[in-house]
């Protein structure tokens, strides 16, 4: 593994965002993700980047409206109760059209919750999350090297269709170390394309407009049906997601982040012991990987989703397999961690004799 | 080959430096490692343990349910920590600070005068590195000389005379066994 460095997934992000071109972090401390905005307040600082810890995720979230709109890459992180607190900001920021980058480090809800991992902010990311008719682009790491990796795929998804974007990991994530290979030649941020609609002086040319709203008759429902164009053009084009022993599966296990390094390893123990289990990963959450499940669901008779919840991807799975297979369930609540054993122990009481 | 370890004992015994440590030497041999604490409203005095899994090939699980290796540095960890180690695995533990005895007979059990024999070096903090030299000795887990190294990744800015005083504590438990 020469090459590779031993690092915390929050750190892994800092560099990843670094290496994606971004130089505009805002953002406002708390548990478990406080590493990023730390380090990221030293090497913004070595790069000539801006780091701004604002005093509310309110004024971080609109500073990245600021900045994205003046055609600059620009992210946030936070965990769940601030991310609550971004959720205007980010619609209105939906409804301008603006890419940008929020890295939500999920953590135990409702309310203050805890400090411990989770995913219970599932439906907030898949279901725009704030007011008003919009989606954001959901990508879930399951390692440091993912997380190192996903703030250019995140940044470049978001420039594409003009949308945010969400990185949803959770706190052990953030918190584990493990091995990452700086697996990409990190982008120059002066060698990005200039946006055609960023707001940059209008000297010698038409003015610009990025605003959330037109308040002229029938106008916003023009501008939705519009927008609604382009959600359906990123679920055609952008499901991401991977398999593992799915061909042969009596059982599939659908888990992303997390859980699907857990289910990844009770699939081994499974199989060791003759049970034909499978693993579906998604990666992106939204747009959900539908079109693969809907082909599973033909082959496949029964479905284990496993999530540090008490079932939100859950709908999702039966969205896309329209309830033609059993779907059963696994969830820990409020900050609880699935162990290996646990999840096989389930898939023993659904496959029962059947190995 | 897959292992899988716990350490546990109280924040301050460098518990969380120990796990570390063991992750950055797996890299080095070029093996697959992950490291998870727990984390948060840990301090000095109150309870830390951390995983570290150290395989051959890509690690799947982070999160330790039945460890192959155990080490710990305080009671209130063995209480916790010994039933839940796999049939045949290892325990680790500092015999200065634990009265009680474990209990398993299916495991092998390995005391450490960890806290004597750091005090005779001259730093009670420095039983973690005890501990993990007497660890990788029995376990031939990684080499001495890698965990040496590894050491040395973690403590970055410690000074040269400190360094060399956790060498000392790492071959005297290495050398125990």
């Amino acid at each position: 593994m020469a090459g590779k460095k031993l690092m915390y997934g929050n750190h892994a992000v800092v560099e990843g965002v670094i290496a994606a071109g971004c130089r505009f972090f805002a953002g406002y401390p708390i548990t478990p993700q406080n590493e990023i905005p730390e380090l990221m307040s030293i090497r913004m600082n070595e790069i000539g980047g801006v780091f701004v810890q604002t005093e509310s995720e309110i004024s971080a979230i609109n500073m990245l409206f600021g900045a994205a709109a003046a055609g600059k890459r620009a992210m946030t992180s936070s965990s769940s109760p601030g991310i609550s607190l971004m959720q205007e900001g980010i619609s209105y920021i939906a409804g301008a059209d603006m890419p940008v980058l929020v890295v939500n480090i999920v953590r135990g809800g409702p309310g203050l919750g805890n400090i411990a991992p989770a995913q219970s902010d599932y439906y907030q990311a898949t279901r725009g999350g704030g007011h008003g008719d919009y989606f954001t682009i959901t990508l879930a790491p399951h390692s440091a090297q993912d997380l190192y990796e996903f703030p250019k795929l995140a940044f470049e998804l978001a420039e594409k269709y003009r949308n945010p974007a969400l990185i949803l990991a959770d706190g052990l994530l953030g918190q584990m170390m493990e091995p990452v290979e700086f697996s990409f030649k990190p982008i120059d941020p002066k060698s990005l394309p200039e946006k055609e609609w960023a707001l940059c002086g209008c000297k010698g040319r038409e003015r610009r407009v990025v605003r959330s709203y037109d308040l002229k008759a029938g106008k916003l429902e023009v501008l939705n049906l519009r927008r609604a164009e382009k959600y359906a053009k990123i679920k055609s084009n952008e499901q991401r997601f991977k398999t593992k022993y799915c061909n042969d599966a009596d059982l599939v296990i659908v888990a992303y982040g997390t859980c699907s390094r857990v289910a990844d390893a009770a699939v081994k123990m499974a199989r060791d012991k003759g049970f034909k289990v499978g693993l579906l990963r998604p990666i992106t959450l939204w747009p959900f990987p539908m079109d693969v499940l809907g082909d599973m669901v033909k082959k496949v008779d029964n479905f284990l989703v496993v999530e540090m919840s008490n079932g939100q991807m859950i709908d999702d799975v039966k969205l896309a397999t329209e309830c033609r297979s059993r779907i059963y369930f696994h969830g820990r609540p409020g900050g609880g961690v699935p162990t290996p054993p646990e999840i096989y122990k389930r898939i023993e009481e659904v496959l029962g004799g059947a190995r | 080959m897959t292992k899988e370890i716990i350490i546990s004992g109280f924040g301050g015994q460098g518990i969380v430096s120990s796990g570390i440590i063991l992750a950055y030497a797996g890299l080095i041999e070029d093996k697959y490692v992950t490291f998870f604490p727990s984390y948060g409203a840990e301090m000095r005095g109150g309870t830390a343990n951390c995983s570290v899994v150290v395989s051959g090939e890509p690690v799947a699980s982070p999160i330790v349910a039945n460890p192959d290796i155990v080490v710990i540095m305080n009671e209130p960890s063995l209480t916790r920590f010994e039933p839940t180690i796999k049939p045949g695995g290892m325990l680790f533990y500092n015999k200065t600070l634990i009265k009680s005895q474990p209990q398993r007979k299916d495991i092998a059990v390995v005391p450490i005068e960890a806290n004597v024999i750091a005090e005779e070096l001259g730093q009670a903090r420095i039983a973690n590195m005890v501990m993990l030299g007497a660890m990788i000795k029995k376990t031939k887990l990684l080499s001495l000389e890698t965990l040496k190294k590894a050491q040395r990744k973690r403590f970055v800015k410690a000074n040269d005379e400190q360094l060399a005083l956790n060498d000392k504590a790492l071959e005297k438990g290495y050398g125990l066994l």
